[in-house]
């Protein structure tokens, strides 16, 4: 018997046959058992049907990264076979449906289990149940192989099955126990060492709910949105939870009216929240620009797809950074971040909260579909710490009540306000102090450097990130968004070839932090991580940032869009080209 | 006869603003602010003018009163008015609007505009406003030209009509605004005229009284661009302004407006539709009262860490 640290499962199927279901079941259970988790999935964008993977990286230690290779490969169909048998590595295991895959290509070492899925299914929960169920029992039989807390996946099962009628938990188990107790034949059982997180509270989740939770962390009560595929999630959880906290998330009929009904609740004095995927926030621009010019505090979400247009909506693409930079009409700042994982999905949150209120602007959060999705286990929040009360500030306002002043950040006086001399207006015309309409060039002048001075003043505050491995050497990698674990996961590879080579993770993007260069200082070169097109210009956006900033041309990209995560060779084969000097 | 689909059974006087009046008395005088921007002769002089009046009656509290307005000459009315106020961007102040009046239903929440922000650019929220009863009170400046941008065919303007986008006169068919609305599922629709200031005020007072989403369309000149464009309904250049006999005409009735909405030019002015009907104000507070109920006393941060305890 074998003692493992990490095993990637890779589940290959159609997109109907809940292999989600049951990876995201293998998912949670990591979470409770003190073992590390990632998730990675593909969905086709049609409602049923297409092929389908579920990919879970179970790990006793830290795990980064979804698994560039599977260790197991579980094919549903012959067409899941023949797709997918070359990510198995070299003496990996492939189970499969025997009654469903016919031909094998015996190569590089992998055992072949054929198991009969459906048929095994249909004979277990027997009466009508076809072969739905199947997904279940090989949950069961993975159960068996890699010997998880059986008792606890019945619970998971329960939990999850036993809100229906009865006959549903009940042929669950049926299959689940048949999975299990199916002979897999001579290979060996393997257990997981024990996890590294035994006295925390761990909880694991997807991106776009850990977000959710971060907005009603941060004080969110309102907002609006239009449903897109990948950010619909986020307003579903928002729909369904503000009720209890008192608060309304509205469906809009468009993107232009879901922003607009957001940026009147922050007019009103609510801290509020509107989200899209890229299409939708090209809608939304012309009212961010309005924010940015009527000094709103504003949240709004990007879960980044595949573009441009309709794109590849349930691929992952970090294309939308220069939209959400510049995307607008006129010099609009605003404050970009972006999570670096799922955890970081609600400390996020949290912080877009502060900065839209401290620096009176929208802020944007740069999610993108991978993060949107997978499910990751990590350390539950501590709200004794991170929890923010909402507040409405009705207080009375004195008669040199400004809206706008030179001297000071805006702080609005909502509807409900009590002003000792003139109302104030809030406006989207350049304007004085005291919101009129004013044409005077030396008032835009001096109200365009009140309004980008805000983002000045906090790329001085923001500390400089952390460099993981070699803080000098031959190569640091920087990156941004979901790229985050197989950055780090590339850096211990290219360490154990012998390169000396550090990372950094952008979590502000804009700002950035000033002062950025002194990252790379001590480094022969830079390569910029991300999954967008190297453009005309042979950089992705954001190197061309960092480029425009510090006009370093050491400063190099690592791109791609294939409409996948960035596998960890990818990440190493670029770096090595860029540190040869032949990128 | 009643559309059998209509429930007017439950009014909801819950949601109607009960406010104390105003600890200091609203005047004109007050409520005055910038100096229109309008030309000399703008119909748009007498809305504001109405408006004063009709809060002057109302007396609700200074500060609660907001003034939403979106792109266009009536739409600088934000300005002119000493109150809480936003100057919003093209067509989009009724969803502007929307956010305000669901989240702060302590306000009362008015909404200016023309018919090229309201039907044109704005024309699809007018339609999702009405049938999610929001309540808020919609008064509409509609010229039958784009004034702002110097005549250019507006979504009113007749057949026939020259501008500098129909240099040989209109082909397309104008909307015809009380027909939208009353399609759309708005609870309050009438129609005034800047020239009949009594008839305004009275209107305005009805709409402002409604517990839902209450439109006017009022008829206001421009005379730069549009001169003489309603002289068909303004007796003392020779029309003839008839109002709407409520005796005779139900104002429940919906198929019975939608005839009323079909006569010729100038029509008739007055209440064509008036219904009660849950506002989505009041169905989103029912939502939230219900789950709320249901919780009990625990503390919005115990019920964040609840949720947590499920996803270990």
């Amino acid at each position: 018997m074998k003692a493992l640290r990490n095993a990637v499962i890779r589940l290959a199927g159609n997109s109907q046959d809940g292999i989600q279901s049951i990876g995201g079941i293998l998912a949670r259970l990591a979470g409770r058992t003190q073992q590390d988790v990632m998730t990675y999935m593909t969905i086709p964008s049609t409602i049923s049907g297409g092929p389908s993977i579920f990919q879970v990286h179970l790990g006793s230690g830290e795990v980064l990264h979804p698994g560039d290779d599977s260790d197991v490969l579980v094919a549903f169909y012959q067409h899941s076979y023949d797709s997918h048998i070359s990510a198995v590595a070299d003496g990996g295991i492939c189970f499969y449906d025997s009654g469903e895959v016919t031909e094998l290509k015996h190569e590089r070492g992998i055992h072949h289990i054929g198991v009969p899925f459906t048929s095994a299914t249909v004979e277990a929960v027997g009466g009508s149940a076809r072969d739905r169920g199947k997904n279940i029992f090989v949950l069961g039989m993975l159960c068996a192989v890699f010997r998880l807390d059986k008792d606890k996946v019945a619970g998971i099962l329960a939990r999850q099955f036993g809100k229906k009628d009865e006959s549903v938990l009940r042929n669950a188990m049926l299959a689940f126990d048949a999975g299990f107790a199916y002979p897999v034949g001579d290979i060996t059982t393997f257990h997981f060492e024990e996890g590294e997180h035994k006295d925390e509270h761990r909880i694991s989740s997807d991106g776009n709910t850990v977000m959710a939770m971060g907005l009603i962390a941060a004080g969110v009560r309102y907002g609006s949105a239009y449903p897109i595929t990948p950010w619909s999630s986020i307003m579903e959880t928002l729909r369904t939870e503000l009720p209890r906290y008192g608060g309304i998330y509205v469906q809009a009929e468009d993107e232009l009216a879901a922003v607009s009904m957001t940026i009147g609740a922050a007019f009103a004095g609510h801290l509020a929240v509107t989200g899209s995927a890229g299409p939708g926030l090209s809608l939304k621009m012309e009212a961010l620009s309005y924010a940015s010019m009527a000094e709103i505090p504003l949240i709004v979400i990007n879960v980044q797809r595949g573009g441009p247009s309709t794109g590849m909506p349930t691929s992952i693409e970090q294309s939308d950074l220069m939209q959400a930079i510049y995307g607008s009409h006129g010099d609009c700042p605003r404050i970009v971040l972006a999570p670096q994982d799922v955890e970081d999905c609600f400390y996020i949150a949290l912080e877009a909260g502060r900065l839209a209120r401290e620096y009176s602007c929208p802020v944007i959060i740069l999610s993108d579909q991978a993060l949107s999705s997978r499910i990751e286990a990590f350390t539950e929040p501590d709200l004794t710490k991170h929890w923010i009360e909402p507040t409405l500030d009705l207080s009375d306002r004195g008669a040199d009540f400004k809206p706008y002043p030179l001297d000071a950040m805006t702080r609005h006086a909502p509807p409900g306000t009590k002003i000792n001399g003139k109302y104030p207006h809030v406006t989207g015309l350049e304007h004085d102090e005291w919101g009129h309409p004013s044409g005077n060039a030396k008032m835009h002048q001096k109200m365009t450097d009140k309004r980008r001075n805000k983002l000045v003043d906090l790329s001085k505050k923001l500390p400089l990130p952390e460099i993981y491995g070699d803080q000098e050497g031959d190569l640091l990698l920087i990156s941004w968004g979901s790229n985050y674990g197989q950055m780090k996961e590339s850096v211990n590879r290219l360490r154990a070839e012998g390169h000396k080579v550090g990372a950094a993770h952008l979590r502000h993007i804009h700002p950035m932090p000033a002062g950025l260069d002194r990252l790379w200082a001590g480094f022969k070169k830079v390569a910029v991580v991300e999954l967008n097109d190297v453009g005309v210009y042979g950089y992705g956006q954001l190197a061309m940032m960092i480029r425009a900033a510090y006009a370093d041309p050491k400063i190099q990209s690592i791109c791609k869009t294939d409409g996948l995560t960035f596998r960890i060779r990818e990440i190493v084969t670029g770096s090595e080209k860029i540190m040869r000097g032949d990128a | 006869m009643s559309s059998p689909t209509l429930d007017t059974s439950s009014a909801t006087p819950a949601t109607a603003l009960v406010t104390p009046p105003a600890e200091e008395k609203l005047t004109k005088k007050i409520l005055t602010a910038d100096h229109p921007t309008w030309c000399p002769g703008c119909g748009d002089f007498a809305v504001l003018a109405a408006f004063y009046k009709v809060l002057e009656k109302l007396q609700y509290p200074h500060e609660k009163i907001v003034c939403v307005a979106g792109i266009g000459c009536s739409s600088r009315f934000p300005y002119f008015m000493n109150t809480h106020g936003i100057h919003f961007i093209h067509g989009r102040a009724l969803p502007l609007a929307t956010g305000v009046s669901l989240s702060r239903p302590d306000v009362h929440v008015f909404v200016f505009g023309g018919d090229g922000d309201g039907f044109s650019i704005g024309g699809n929220h007018l339609n999702h406003a009405a049938r999610k009863n929001i309540k808020l009170t919609y008064v509409i400046m509609d010229n039958y030209v784009y004034g702002l941008t110097k005549k250019q065919t507006s979504p009113t303007s007749p057949i026939g009509f020259k501008s500098k986008t129909d240099p040989t006169g209109s082909i397309d068919r104008p909307i015809n605004p009380m027909k939208q609305l009353l399609a759309s599922g708005a609870t309050f629709i009438a129609r005034t005229h800047a020239a009949q200031v009594k008839h305004m005020v009275d209107t305005f007072e009805r709409a402002i009284k409604h517990d839902g989403f209450s439109v006017v369309e009022c008829l206001s000149e421009c005379v730069m661009f549009y001169e003489g464009s309603f002289d068909d309904s303004t007796p003392r250049k020779g029309g003839t302004y008839e109002i709407i006999d409520e005796a005779q005409h139900d104002v429940k009735d919906d198929v019975a407006a939608f005839q009323l909405a079909d006569l010729p030019s100038p029509g008739k002015f007055g209440v064509f539709y008036e219904v009660q009907r849950p506002t989505k104000n009041a169905l989103e507070q029912k939502w939230i009262d219900e789950t709320q109920a249901k919780l009990g006393d625990t503390p919005q941060r115990e019920l964040l860490r609840k949720r947590f305890e499920t996803m270990r």
